[in-house]
């Protein structure tokens, strides 16, 4: 995927207009995260102005307060979405934001059945179209680290929560979704952050890059065999391997059957 | 003398052609090798072998690989879900020639949770393909290579974390055969080695999900040929003749576990250690196999009857199901084995007197029942529990069990025979069928009485006595009694 597509689907997007107006998130089945930090999955190298070799340490990443959707999207509310935003629409999307799988299994533009239920996520959804619908909505993709930190969930239950994902791994994916918010609430009140869908996230493939572009470019690609957990903080999180292997493996017009996706916003300082 | 010299000669020369494998060419010559036509490659499912290739020179073969993550039966009663290359575990036999260009697909299933990859240890190339064929679930990846090196490979997924999709069974083997081929033999299979991790305890029914904790301890739970204990047992036994000649091609998928790879009964005339197709080794019982590696076994089979594949560390053999059965039919060869001839027994010290009747004149004597089955289960610790288990369990489809047993309870007089006479041929305990042999036991009829009414008074049996004197009437001689 080239950056060309990207920018392509930003202009696209903000093209596409007629967005409601922008709400106060905390009405609106958002929470308020406190900025904190979570431990990085990688090791990195600390910053030392000696130069020489230093120890590559889990480095805690910070990141500032935000709003994030207590849910994941539902078909529902993604249907209500393509209904105001018809280019969104299966018959209507561009093929440079598909690869040919989107909504695949809804049975017309507008009726997610019969695999999809009115409140189970909505999947097969390319990330163009996820970042679309969080644009309509006023708001954004998470980034990974958005995302990361709020699963990390200030590590309460760390244990417990692994052995919860690597058993969700082991099943295999019903043909129905069942519905959002079913699974248990985490501390900072959100939920299905695991054991319902993967979801997207805004720099899913370390393309949009932030100022550790150089430390993150030096792992992309690399999550096979021994070059994905030589550099890992912790090389029993099988969990977080998963997670991070899956997103490595996905394109921006990739629509996936256990894929859906969830939205988060700035805080916005007032004056 | 001059005439038998020459004999040997011509011997020689014929052995040396039949043995004609191996020499293949080099890595530069199979570069330059043209690639003649194209063909689509005939996969193939353990225990199945696809056929030897017959090809004279190099083309473009396409191989078309399926991920797919399956719920599967692991052992009776225990499911899990495995994720594999083609539907089953192992996944898919692929079988190319040296030189051959491969073409390959690797298609991702869209209901499967995960992305995957392989990695094909007859790639010469980074990652041995991982990297260009990483695919996501609905996807499908496409890459090529050139065989280098004759051999027979492991390939295997490569995504992040390996072990635990290895662990899920993601394994399979590729055969670059040499030039000319292989020697010819009546049969071919393919059996696959692989160790599992559940998060609950061997024998554990239910869907099993994964233990992380237990395969980075190391410590399966199940080590299996072909991805189910019994996969290679009762109907799934490899079926052969006696005098036919045998070749397993053997992978081990791992993680973790290397295996001694060994036969029960029977000699490797040849085996072709770690998947080389250069150095043949002769006469072997037990050969050892890496986790991610293979070895190519021929043998004769030179006597019927039933050969057990056994992973030599034994206990991942009896108590964690790395156990299968080729079972030879044909004529019985007395002169190679005679099969048991007599059952006598053997005393030290000279004496002519048999343990029976010593044990009539000198061994304690049960007054009460209570007696008989305190004295049985001292009895039984020594001679049974080996095999039936301490709790009357059995080993799922080689030892049956004597706890709730029907096949027990139902006879009495045909328990005191199976243990005078032993048992050997077919038998349903419980709704199991087994196939095996017990020996006959050179008890006394006291011991045989104490033991018998232990048995029955334990683990829901039907509670019936058994008195010496009922096996004193009963008693048949070693090997004359026979399954129904």
């Amino acid at each position: 995927m080239s950056l060309f597509g990207i920018g392509a689907a930003l202009v696209f997007v903000s093209a596409a207009g007629a967005s409601p107006p922008p709400k106060s998130p905390a009405e609106k089945g958002m929470v308020l995260l406190p900025a904190g930090t979570y431990p990085s999955f990688y090791k990195v190298k600390p910053k030392s102005p000696a130069g020489g070799a230093v120890d590559k340490t889990v480095e805690p990443v910070a990141v500032a307060a935000f709003w994030l959707d207590s849910r994941p999207v539902t078909n529902r509310e993604f249907r209500d979405f393509v209904r105001s935003v018809p280019e969104w629409r299966k018959s209507k999307i561009k093929p440079l934001f598909t690869d040919g799988h989107y909504l695949e299994r809804w049975r017309s533009d507008l009726d997610f059945a019969p695999t999809g239920r009115p409140d189970g996520p909505v999947v097969q959804v390319s990330w163009y179209a996820a970042e679309a619908y969080c644009e309509w909505k006023g708001k954004s993709l998470p980034t990974v680290d958005q995302w990361e930190y709020a699963a990390n969930d200030d590590g309460r239950n760390a244990e417990e929560r692994k052995r919860f994902i690597l058993e969700w791994y082991g099943k295999p994916n019903p043909k129905t979704l069942p519905a959002v918010g079913r699974t248990p609430k985490n501390g900072f009140g959100i939920y299905d952050l695991q054991g319902l869908v993967w979801e997207w996230t805004e720099d899913f493939n370390g393309f949009v890059q932030g100022d550790e572009s150089r430390e993150k470019g030096a792992v992309d690609g690399k999550f096979f065999c021994g070059g994905g957990s030589v550099n890992a903080a912790d090389a029993t999180d099988y969990a977080a391997f998963m997670r991070f292997s899956f997103r490595n493996s996905l394109k921006g017009n990739y629509a996936v059957a256990n894929l859906g996706f969830r939205c988060a916003k700035e805080v916005v300082h007032g004056p | 003398m001059g005439t038998r010299r020459a004999k040997v000669g011509v011997a020689t020369v014929i052995f040396l052609s039949w043995l004609g494998v191996g020499y293949g060419a080099t890595s530069d010559e199979n570069i330059r090798e043209k690639v003649e036509g194209q063909e689509t490659a005939i996969l193939a499912d353990a225990p199945s072998v696809p056929p030897p290739l017959g090809r004279r020179n190099a083309t473009k073969v396409i191989v078309h690989l399926e991920v797919k993550e399956v719920e599967g039966k692991l052992s009776d009663g225990v499911r899990y879900t495995f994720w594999t290359f083609g539907g089953k575990v192992p996944g898919k036999f692929i079988r190319i020639r040296e030189g051959d260009l491969v073409e390959f697909h690797l298609d991702n299933h869209p209901s499967s949770k995960m992305p995957h990859n392989i990695d094909l240890h007859a790639v010469t190339g980074p990652g041995g393909g991982a990297a260009s064929s990483f695919t996501a679930p609905g996807h499908s990846s496409v890459f090529s290579f050139k065989a280098l090196n004759p051999g027979l490979y492991v390939y295997h997924c490569a995504t992040a974390p390996v072990a635990m999709h290895v662990a899920n069974g993601m394994y399979g083997l590729i055969l670059v055969e040499p030039k000319g081929g292989l020697p010819k033999v009546d049969h071919e299979f393919y059996v696959m080695q692989g160790d599992f991790y559940t998060k609950g305890k061997n024998g554990e029914k239910g869907l099993q999900p994964f233990s992380m904790e237990k395969a980075i301890d190391e410590r399966p739970d199940y080590v299996v040929f072909n991805g189910s204990t019994g996969s290679l047992l009762d109907d799934g036994a490899l079926q052969v003749k006696a005098g036919d000649t045998v070749r397993l091609f053997v992978g081990n998928g791992g993680p973790n576990m290397t295996s001694s790879f060994h036969v029960i009964g029977e000699i490797f005339d040849r085996v072709w250690p770690e998947g080389n197709t250069s150095t043949v080794t002769e006469n072997v019982a037990t050969t050892m196999i890496p986790a991610g590696s293979a070895a190519i076994i021929d043998f004769k089979v030179n006597v019927p009857g039933t050969y057990v594949l056994v992973d030599h560390s034994l206990t991942r053999a009896f108590n964690k199901g790395a156990l299968g059965t080729m079972k030879a039919s044909g004529e019985e060869n007395k002169l190679i084995y005679s099969g048991k001839i007599s059952d006598e027994v053997f005393l030290p010290e000279g004496t002519k007197i048999r343990v029976a009747e010593q044990a009539e004149k000198k061994g304690a004597v049960a007054k009460t029942k209570a007696e008989r089955i305190a004295m049985g289960r001292a009895v039984y610790a020594t001679n049974c529990a080996a095999c039936h288990q301490s709790g009357g369990q059995g080993i799922p489809h080689a030892f049956p069990p004597l706890a709730n047993s029907d096949f027990l309870n139902a006879d009495k007089i045909r328990a005191i025979k199976v243990v005078t006479g032993g048992l050997q041929g077919k038998v349903t305990v419980n709704g199991q069928d087994y196939n095996g042999a017990m020996p006959a036991w050179s008890l006394s009829d006291e011991d045989i009485a104490n033991v018998l009414t232990y048995v029955y008074s334990s683990w829901g049996n039907s509670g019936k006595d058994v008195l010496p004197q009922e096996v004193k009437a009963n008693r048949v001689k070693p090997g004359a009694h026979a399954a129904e």
